[in-house]
């Protein structure tokens, strides 16, 4: 009678359990990330890391960071499932990569590339006081035809 | 089984709950449905930027976003659309 009891009640628990350990994990997870993107002028979430991306989109957003010689803090969600969900629910985004500038979700790759061809990345950048390559190199450019 | 979406069925719902004027939908997943790119027409984008416009087109396919994989888009207004039409495949 005893173990049948259990048996019966026990799942409810598990289930119980489970459920507020979960809400603790995203309260926890959406302070790290709020930490993680004020703390640092231009974070990239993305698959895999820089030397080694593990999704076309994330590489995209790499390879435009790289032209432009930025240098950003990366976090890889393949690596932590617990990140992977939870930066999707903080920035209210559903997919990866996803970009931060000074704190704020700027966006995907997608707006990445768009910004990029616009010339609007170098003027967030300039914003949060970081210099563009490309835009020493245009300098570079106009400086020898003088 | 997860339901899987289909080129057409994308371009329905983008019609209907974004009052788009014009729609293309290409599965790049060749019909596995896990990576679409999407080119969105619609005058909803007026005054809007690029994040708030595909956020627009998240919430229209939210639920279907959760089953593909891989989803990149480009957003015009029916304006831009005209300015800028695509080359003819």
């Amino acid at each position: 009678m005893n173990t049948i009891l259990i048996r019966n009640v026990s799942p409810i628990y598990k289930n119980a359990f489970k459920l507020t350990s979960r809400l603790f994990a995203d309260a926890a997870i959406n302070d790290k990330i709020d930490k993680i993107v004020k703390n640092n002028k231009v974070v990239v979430f993305m698959k895999g890391v820089p030397d080694a991306p593990r999704c076309g989109f994330s590489n995209a957003v790499v390879q435009i960071m790289r032209m432009h010689a930025v240098s950003y803090d990366s976090h890889d969600v393949l690596a932590d499932e617990n990140l992977r969900q939870g930066i999707k629910e903080y920035s209210n985004w559903p997919t990866i990569p996803q970009v931060f500038i000074n704190g704020e979700f700027v966006g995907g790759c997608d707006i990445m590339l768009q910004m990029h061809q616009s010339g609007e990345l170098v003027e967030e950048l300039k914003k949060v006081g970081i210099k563009s390559a490309l835009l020493t190199a245009d300098e570079a450019k106009k400086e020898s035809s003088k | 089984m997860s339901m899987v979406y289909t080129e057409e069925y994308l371009k329905e719902k983008l019609i209907k709950e974004l009052d788009a004027v014009h729609v293309e939908v290409r599965d790049e997943s060749d019909g596995c449905g896990a990576k679409f790119s999407a080119l969105v027409v619609s005058d909803r984008f007026e005054g809007k930027p690029p994040l708030a416009r595909q956020r627009l087109v998240h919430a229209a396919l939210r639920d279907e976003l959760r089953a593909v994989h891989a989803f990149s888009q480009r957003t015009l207004t029916a304006a831009q659309w005209r300015a800028r039409p695509a080359p003819a495949p």
